[in-house]
């Protein structure tokens, strides 16, 4: 085992990153993403970390330079928050399509405007329908792990796809918590060296994302969603590999906290799971049957395992910092979806919480509840999505 | 065409597709009037003008007719003809 050190969570990052011997990173500076490209800055500056760093102009140059460095079978890396991220967007679809393994951290950050640099998660989620595939973290040791599981992941031969590490700016980038970290042997076992069957190279020329037809693109954004459902199943055994190797396990592609006989089950993901948590066990002693879904991978997403999960519940309230406008919060959407076919699914709710940084408490994860059961007692099976700690003076008041 | 894992072809086949079927206007240069000064060369987006034994030729198998040789000979030495089949 290597050590365990009080580390900020951006260092915390920056080291599983270097861990993983990334041979190119490419990134462009934004709040709160900055400590962790920084750090990996100073790294290959002073040679304790053997890459190409490509300082660029913008996240666009940044998403391509290591979509270019993946397709020519190189590890890659960067990472990026709120603007960063949609300025990378049109890069990232195209990474999809091209099968470019490489592994990016999405610090997340609310985008504008108004202008505002704290958390919520609008800016991972307006990549969910691109094919990267995203996994959101409740603390920085999770991060840690996260990192070094995503590049497995991605570079996994049936996958071969971006992977996302979501964690939220600020909450765990800039605090400090105890981490353990591996050894270099230890990751080095864990996480081969990066080998694909096909990349760029003078010797025997090759073009990628090539043309395709209205005869043959159906096929190919299929096969993206083949390589989607296969990782479900091999996310969950690298998971295990690498808990065999550090002795913690944050469950697959769900963590399912204390939902055995619940009759109100939360879900959310990010770091407010981990106050979610203190909420159900002070809940549970009060006697209420409550519990908690985390959801740690996002896309694809773990339709089955949460509904073993919360299968025999009442209500499922989704705690979520994205709202999807015309509509509803994206994770109660993608819940939604599949339960709503089965017999005996539990009633879900959209709360609506989080964004832009405002806070959420275990005395507001408590009200939640509160209303949970209320709607239960009432026998609500649905309801308008719930915009949590909304103050409604301000709306009486009107716009000037 | 092939399913192939992130729609990987091989590389530098462009010569293979005769993009010259595309063309509904077909640019003729008379030998006569050109000055050989090579604009058509330098602004030709498909690289479809070539030297050929000293003189300046257009390479039917590429040419899209687009006409820009036409619009820059500053000889007017190129017209556009419609293609007819």
């Amino acid at each position: 085992m290597g050590v365990v050190k009080v580390l900020e969570g951006s260092e915390a990052v920056a080291l599983a990153v270097k861990a993983c011997r990334p041979q190119v990173i490419s990134a462009y500076p934004i709040s709160p993403q900055t400590h962790i490209v920084e750090s990996l800055a100073r790294m290959a500056a002073d040679g304790e970390l053997e890459t190409q760093y490509v300082r660029v102009e913008s996240e666009f140059s940044a998403a391509s330079v290591i979509s270019g460095a993946s397709a020519a079978g190189s590890r890659a890396y960067t990472a990026s928050s709120s603007q960063g991220l949609l300025l990378m967007t049109e890069v990232l679809y195209a990474s999809v399509g091209m099968r470019l393994p490489f592994v990016i951290t999405g610090v997340n950050r609310q985008i504008s405007a108004p202008i505002s640099i704290q958390v919520d998660h609008q800016d991972t989620m307006s990549l969910r329908d691109s094919g990267v595939m995203q996994f959101y973290v409740e603390s920085s040791q999770e991060a840690y792990d996260t990192h070094i599981a995503a590049f497995k992941i991605a570079e996994e031969a049936n996958i071969l796809l971006p992977v996302m590490v979501c964690m939220d700016g600020w909450i765990l980038t800039h605090s400090y918590e105890q981490v353990s970290l591996l050894s270099q042997e230890e990751v080095d076992g864990f996480l081969p060296p990066f080998r694909p069957a096909d990349f760029l190279t003078i010797s025997d020329p090759k073009s990628w994302g090539s043309y395709a037809e209205e005869n043959m693109l159906m096929e190919f954004k299929y096969a993206v969603q083949q390589a989607m459902d296969y990782g479900k199943g091999r996310i969950k055994e690298i998971f295990s590999e690498l808990s065999a190797i550090t002795g913690r396990d944050y469950g697959g592609l769900i963590e399912a906290y204390r939902t055995e006989g619940a009759d109100f089950i939360l879900v959310a993901m990010g770091s407010v799971a981990g106050t979610a948590k203190e909420a159900v066990d002070q809940l549970r002693e009060a006697g209420k049957k409550v519990g908690l879904v985390k959801i740690r991978c996002y896309r694809p997403f773990p339709h089955e395992d949460i509904w073993e999960a919360v299968k025999g519940a009442k209500i499922v309230g989704v705690m979520e910092a994205n709202f999807s406008f015309g509509s509803e919060g994206a994770v109660s959407m993608d819940l939604k979806s599949r339960l709503c076919g089965r017999k005996d699914a539990p009633v879900v709710l959209d709360f609506i919480a989080g964004l832009g940084g405002r806070e959420v408490d275990m005395a507001g994860i408590a009200a939640l509840v509160e209303r949970m059961e209320k709607a239960s007692n009432d026998g609500v099976r649905m309801m308008e999505p719930q915009w949590i700690g909304l103050d409604p003076t301000i709306f009486s008041r009107g716009a000037k | 065409m092939e399913l192939t894992i992130g729609a990987v072809v091989k590389g530098g086949t462009s010569l293979g597709y005769k993009t010259g079927s595309w063309r509904d206007e077909r640019p003729v240069l008379d030998m006569e009037k050109c000055k050989a000064c090579g604009q058509c060369e330098s602004v030709c987006p498909d690289s479809a003008v070539h030297v050929v034994a000293e003189a300046y030729m257009i390479d039917y198998d590429y040419c899209k007719g687009c006409g820009l040789c036409a619009y820059e000979c500053p000889a007017d030495a190129i017209v556009m003809i419609k293609e007819e089949k």
